[in-house]
């Protein structure tokens, strides 16, 4: 019973601090969308944000004492770059460098 | 209209399922509540990184007050995301709280980088649509990896590259629509939130431990752009100066 009510907490309470984060920029900065600055961050934090999320998930997906340190997580990143430019197609990309991460870190060949 | 809008959530699917999975698996191995509850989180929480950090404070049996506080800090980069979704969110109506609880990583690029049409509503709907198909994708994954977890021993490692692999395709797409040519030296001008953003992914690595750094990265970033955006109000205004003077 005890169990039951701490993960329903639990839930509750990793639910509200999520959607917090979420909901406060549309409860204190409604009334300046016009604003010049609002419009400049929108324009370019969502091209800064990707390319920060892609460098420090890649950074941590590679072995780092590895012998070719990195070079476990770099070689699929490169794959999904090349077949991205390549081909223009999402999934084809994401399931190439997937799979070649998944196929790395088994056998162990880097 | 069904067609293109389940075709531009396809690469979410696709990123999603195996990311929800991964979550799920790790769920059940690692923890004793009932399956469920793993695609009921994704109903309520609907995080990606947050449901994997809950894992490690379910483990724990972390305080809910420090679990309100980790939850809010690893997931403080989505106070950003909205003020780019102002405008396009605005007047929504009851579509726009689920708008606004659904603003995942993913999403939110997506609903930033898609071409949009001349009619305002009509790509409301649209990105309510989106909104709810990616979620679903995220239910689905969270659900079937719980039950993977609890019956079928198979070797995932390394499926959770999924979802760094989204993300670099997630930056070339954001290149694309800043109107870069290819990874364009030719148009260096327009790229420039990309190299703030690979740049202030660095120097948090170097500088803060692994818990902090995306946290301070965004805002590392975010206070770039702010400069970057003074400046340009500078020059703007004395360019304007120099022509009435």
């Amino acid at each position: 019973m005890a169990e039951t009510y701490y993960i329903t907490a639990f839930v509750a309470v990793t639910a509200l601090a999520t959607f917090a984060t979420r909901v406060i920029p549309f409860l204190f900065f409604e009334r300046h969308t016009e604003h010049p600055l609002v419009q400049h961050l929108g324009r370019y934090l969502p091209a800064a944000v990707m390319a920060l999320l892609a460098t420090i998930f890649l950074q941590r997906s590679a072995h780092w004492e590895a012998p070719f340190p990195g070079l476990d997580a770099m070689v699929p990143g490169l794959l999904v770059i090349a077949v991205h430019l390549w081909r223009g197609n999402a999934l084809l990309s994401i399931s190439a460098g997937t799979i070649a991460y998944m196929a790395i870190q088994q056998s162990g060949w880097v | 209209m069904q067609r293109p809008t389940f075709r531009l959530t396809l690469p979410i699917l696709f990123g999603y399922v195996p990311l929800g999975m991964a979550f799920g698996v790790l769920f059940t191995t690692q923890l004793d509540y009932a399956w469920w509850i793993a695609p009921l989180m994704g109903v309520f929480v609907y995080a990606g990184a947050g449901q994997i950090l809950a894992v490690s404070l379910l483990a724990a049996s972390a305080g809910l007050a420090e679990v309100f506080v980790a939850m809010f800090v690893l997931n403080a980069r989505h106070l950003f995301y909205g003020l780019s979704l102002l405008g396009q969110f605005r007047g929504a109506g009851w579509r726009k709280a689920y708008l606004i609880f659904a603003l995942t990583d993913e999403t939110y690029s997506l609903l930033t980088s898609r071409v949009r049409g001349e009619n305002f509503r009509q790509e409301q709907r649209l990105d309510f649509r989106i909104s709810a198909l990616n979620q679903l994708y995220w239910v689905i994954g969270c659900g079937v990896g719980a039950l993977l977890g609890q019956n079928v021993a198979f070797d995932s490692t390394g499926i959770e590259f999924a979802l760094v692999a989204l993300f670099i395709v997630l930056t070339i797409e954001q290149l694309k629509s800043l109107g870069a040519s290819s990874l364009g030296i030719r148009s260096l001008g327009e790229n420039f939130p990309v190299w703030i953003g690979a740049v202030a992914a660095a120097m948090a690595m170097m500088l803060l431990p692994s818990a902090h750094q995306l946290i301070g990265a965004i805002v590392m970033a975010t206070l770039a752009l702010l400069l970057q955006y003074r400046r340009s109000r500078q020059t703007a205004a004395k360019a304007g100066q120099d022509c009435h003077g």
